[in-house]
């Protein structure tokens, strides 16, 4: 077994702007099953920093508990990383984002570390709109503790060894989108070309980006009957549309074709562009997202895609109107204002 | 394009690049993990089988296979391929108890072989054992060709020699040696079933147009002639001011030679520019290494002889100017012309072939050349009886072709006398088999270290520049040979794909350290593939391995050129879709007609 990967690339691989090639992004090698799903997001992950050409040192990866919640050692070597507690990678991101707005944040979880224990986590993350990018790799089942259903399992889905679910699925996305979420997209890990772009939009978006992907776990829940597996997701996959991202500089001189071409601004000015499949959906109308995820449920398929966003409202920090300076950066002398200050804060407060 | 048959035999064959470009097709990779396991005597044995002289050439060899190598591709330095061979000579143990073993039961066929060079000696080895009385015909004092005559005993000792083509003249060869043939007709009138010429290139180019040529004729020699004449003890000093003419390895060859017999101020002076000599880098180096001053870009003009003695040689300036398509051209500087002083010089500008002793009217063609019209595939002259190889047969080359010549000779005189078809080659014997050992274990070491390639030690120049016998090279020790060995990237350890099995998860595709595997839709152009790739696959001469049409109606593309064949994408393929499959090809030789 190799457990540590050759340290020579291909010699003509690309540089991004930063003068730097994938293997800056890269991260350990991976002690997930061969052929696990999470591993293909994890590339993804590396494929989209290494493309926005993202200091790797500016990035924090925090995550839950799970075989999807270990993936951080397996991206971004260069960058921080905090392996909490099962369900907690919320709180945790929320603190650290409090501490330093100027880094980018990926909360990394399972559909078990988000669906069950951290649920109540989930849902206020999304409701004070942090500024990160929250990935659920999820599998339908606990695979870290051998493969038991998880909340987001399909009723009537088939583990491994045969048991049939019994109970309804939380559905992810749309609870994301019916709390508010400011970014809502769903994709397949065995799907870069729709994940990369995805990905990219996600991480310029200003506040929290919620990406769902389906990620096969070939040990426990890749078998027939399950709706998880590989081929059932290819076969019932149906994209919103063809998302592109392009960055700031570019964005100017895009073009779009009338009708069935829109393009979203993003706050720093690049720019998505999406080429739409699905009939009657605007991702800036919550209205008709909500109905073209109901239809695609009706439907036993699976929406991918950007499903919505909402460029509009401030994340946290601007709610909070907090300090731009990270904690860590502040100087005595904001910190302890000194005496005059206190007096008019507290004159203030009588 | 259409899903790549791995099942031809050349396709892997490619793959294992310092093979492919070795003439006699070494299994190197196989070798190179021998040497790692410390198992030198079969790493010997494997280079025998088909190389014939491992000591020789682990000393000598031109080394095609080490520009070849994959990891020149991946790093600065091809793989030490060459000095490998030679650690494997140096640590074996008891060989002869391995090879064949006169007498053989004779098959009532009768060869003659004219030359006693590599060529001929490969024939022989390969023949012997077959039970063909070989007679052997060389006008040295012993067998080894020019690899005795030529190169110089601080290359290869003469022991090496001695021992390696020992083991070839063991096999019952009939030698006559201090023997000049003197005409082809008279062999062919004896009753030899089939002869080989295996004569090399004798003979030096000389400047006979030159001015001052024949006046300076005792202070002037023809570099080969020279260097058999120091070889065979007829010459044992030199002036202390000489000039080498020529920029191959015969100039390398002379001016250490004159370093050893005498020589204290001496210049090679070459036509071209330095980066264009013909010379191998290392043996500039090496010259270079022992004070040999390289002057370029010098044309001869003329022999300086005074009161019948040399004085020196004159020299025009010139640069060299490359048209468009690369064509070089030495055009004079303008400068003044050169002196250079001189008590002797050595022309070493070339060899040519002659054929002196070969009589036109015996129905062997020779073309406007003068060289023999021989066939490039079975080595046969237009006479039916006479085959050709070494350096007689297209010109001169090195030892390794020339025992690559003598194999397939050697086939072809078999197939000759058996009274077979000639051009019905055989096919190489292959073989292709798993590595894996456990779930994510192999039989060969997959890890890739880092390590630069070791400089193989030489001895101190105050040693070897006082006698023309000392060995320079030291070759490596057995530890540093490991650590050398394990560069090897077992480029033979193929990496074989199934495209049913595949699921499609991309595993491979994102562990792959030198992004050599791409799933994507299939293009009806090469090119056009090649581009889509990860990484678009530029190298040419590199080949792309392409799936059948996977469920998704993809196709998996796998780049060769830069894989490090460390196993990784088989690992992490869930369906064991890769599999590590070791690849075994050797050439076959007469006995497998
Ligand atoms: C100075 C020098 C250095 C070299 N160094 C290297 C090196 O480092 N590595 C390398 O790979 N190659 C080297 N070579 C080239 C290499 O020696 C030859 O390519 C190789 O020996 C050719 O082998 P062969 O069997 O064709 O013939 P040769 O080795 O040339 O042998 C031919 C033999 O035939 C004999 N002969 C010729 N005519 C007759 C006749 N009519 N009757 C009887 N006998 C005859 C000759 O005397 C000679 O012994 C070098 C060559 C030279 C000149
Ligand atoms: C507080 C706590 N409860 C339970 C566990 C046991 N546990 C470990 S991983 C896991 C489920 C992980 O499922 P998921 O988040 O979907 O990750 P996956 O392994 O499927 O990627 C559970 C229940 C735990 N580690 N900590
Ligand atoms: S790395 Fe080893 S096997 Fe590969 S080309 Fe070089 S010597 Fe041959
Ligand atoms: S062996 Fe496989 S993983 Fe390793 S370099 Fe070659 S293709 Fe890539
Ligand atoms: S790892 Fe195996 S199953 Fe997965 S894509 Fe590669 S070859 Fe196919
Ligand atoms: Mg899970």
């Amino acid at each position: 077994m190799t457990y540590l990967k050759p340290l020579f690339r291909h010699p003509r691989l690309p540089k991004n702007k930063l003068g730097y090639t994938l293997k800056e992004y890269e991260g350990g090698i991976s002690t997930l099953c061969a052929g696990c799903g999470h591993d293909s997001i994890s590339a993804t992950i590396v494929q989209a920093c290494f493309e926005l050409a993202i200091e790797p040192h500016l990035v924090a990866k925090i995550s839950g508990i799970g075989c999807s919640s270990k993936t951080p050692a397996y991206f971004l070597g260069n960058s921080h990383g905090f392996n909490s507690v099962h369900g907690r990678m919320p709180s945790v991101a929320t603190g650290a984002n409090m501490a330093n707005k100027n880094m980018v944040y990926f909360g990394v979880s399972g559909d078990g570390d988000t669906a069950s224990i951290g649920m109540g986590q989930f849902v206020h993350a999304i409701r004070r709109n942090l500024n990160m990018v929250y990935i659920v790799m999820n599998n339908g089942c606990y695979g870290l503790t051998k493969g038991q259903d998880s909340a987001t399992a399909d009723v009537g889905s088939a583990s491994k060894s045969g048991h049939i679910n019994p109970f309804q699925p939380v559905d992810l996305a749309s609870l994301a989108v019916d709390l508010g979420a400011t970014f809502v997209a769903q994709s397949f890990s065995g799907d870069k070309q729709q994940l990369v772009p995805l990905l990219k939009a996600a991480i310029q978006h200003q506040g929290l980006a919620f990406i769902n992907v389906m990620s096969p776990c070939v040990t426990f829940n890749n078998n027939p009957g399950s709706t998880k597996s590989y081929d059932y997701v290819r076969e019932h996959m149906h994209a919103t549309g063809k998302t592109d991202f392009v960055p700031q500089e570019k964005s100017i001189q895009a073009s779009y074709a009338e009708g069935t071409d829109t393009a979203v601004t993003l706050h720093d000015g690049s720019v998505m562009s999406l080429h739409k499949l699905a009939p009657d959906w605007d991702p800036e109308d919550r209205l008709s997202t909500v109905n073209a995820m109901q239809q695609a449920r009706a439907k036993n398929e699976i929406l991918t895609g950007l499903l919505y966003i909402h460029t509009g409202y401030g994340d946290l920090h601007q709610i909070l109107n907090t300090s731009d300076t990270a904690l860590n950066s502040l100087d005595e002398k904001s910190l302890c204002p000194g005496q005059k200050t206190l007096d008019t804060i507290n004159a203030g407060l009588r | 394009m259409k899903p790549t048959d791995t099942r031809d035999p050349e396709y892997y064959h490619k793959v294992v690049d310092c093979q492919y470009a070795c003439p006699a097709h070494t299994p190197v990779p196989e070798y190179i993990r021998k040497i790692a396991a410390e198992k030198y005597t079969e790493a010997y044995m494997i280079n025998w089988e088909s190389n014939v002289f491992p000591g020789i050439l682990g000393r000598t060899c031109d080394r095609p296979c080490e520009p070849a190598c994959r990891r020149g591709r991946v790093e600065e330095e091809p793989v030490a391929i060459c000095r490998l061979k030679r650690v494997a000579a140096d640590q074996k143990g008891d060989v002869q108890s391995l090879m064949p073993h006169a007498p053989f039961p004779a098959n009532g066929k009768k060869i003659a072989l004219i030359g006693g060079g590599p060529a001929s000696l490969t024939v022989a080895r390969d023949l012997a054992p077959l039970g063909y009385e070989i007679h052997l015909f060389d006008e040295q004092i012993a067998g080894g060709g020019m690899m005795r005559s030529q190169i110089p005993a601080f290359r290869l000792p003469e022991e090496v020699l001695n021992e390696e083509v020992g083991y070839i003249l063991n096999l019952g060869i009939h030698t006559q040696f201090m023997t000049y043939v003197e005409s082809l007709k008279a062999v062919l009138d004896q009753d030899y079933d089939a002869v080989f010429v295996g004569t090399g290139a004798p003979r030096g180019r000389d400047l006979p147009k030159l001015p001052g040529r024949k006046e300076g004729d005792a202070f002037i020699h023809i570099g080969i002639e020279w260097l058999a004449s120091v070889a065979f003890e007829h010459v044992d000093k030199i002036g202390k001011k000489v000039i080498v003419l020529g920029g191959g390895n015969t100039a390398m060859d002379c001016c250490r030679t004159s370093r050893r017999l005498g020589g204290e101020h001496v210049k090679v002076v070459v036509r071209s520019p330095f980066k264009d000599m013909k010379a191998s880098p290392w043996e500039k180096e090496d010259a270079q290494h022992e004070d040999v001053a390289i002057l370029d870009n010098h044309v001869p003009l003329s022999f300086e002889v005074e009161n019948g003695k040399l004085t020196g040689m004159k020299f025009q300036r010139v640069k060299a100017h490359y048209d468009d398509k690369g064509k070089r051209k030495l055009i004079p500087t303008g400068e003044p012309d050169v002196f250079i002083e001189a008590d002797e010089v050595l022309i070493a500008i070339g060899q040519e072939n002659s054929f002196p002793w070969i009589e036109r009217d015996i129905g062997l063609e020779f073309d406007e050349w003068e060289m023999p019209v021989v066939d490039k595939v079975t080595f046969q002259s237009t006479h039916p009886k006479v085959f050709f190889g070494g350096d007689a047969a297209f010109g001169p080359e090195n030892v390794i072709t020339a025992v690559a010549h003598g194999h397939q000779a050697a086939v072809s005189m078999h197939q000759f006398c058996q009274e077979k078809d000639l051009h019905q080659r055989p096919a190489p014997y292959t073989n292709l088999f798993s590595t894996k050992m456990g779930i994510h274990e192999w039989s060969y070491d997959s890890p890739v270290t880092i390590d630069q390639r070791y400089l193989v030690p030489q001895a101190q120049k105050s040693i070897t520049l006082v006698d023309r016998r000392k060995e320079v090279e030291l070759g490596f020790d057995p530890p540093t040979g490991y650590k050398e060995a394990q560069r090897c990237l077992n480029c033979d350890v193929q990496t074989d794909f199934t495209a049913d099995r595949c699921i499609e998860c991309d595993a491979c595709m994102d562990i792959c350290p030198t992004s050599c595997i791409t799933f994507t839709g299939n293009e009806a152009d090469e090119d056009r593939l090649r581009e889509k790739l990860l990484v678009p696959a530029e190298n040419k001469s590199q080949d792309i391995l392409v799936s059948e049409t996977l469920k998704t109606g993809r196709v998996m593309v796998k780049d060769e050129d830069v894989c490090l064949h460390c196993g990784l994408c088989a690992e992490r393929c869930p369906t064991s879709a890769w599999d590590m499959q070791q690849f075994f090809y050797s050439v076959t030789k007469a006995e497998n007609v």
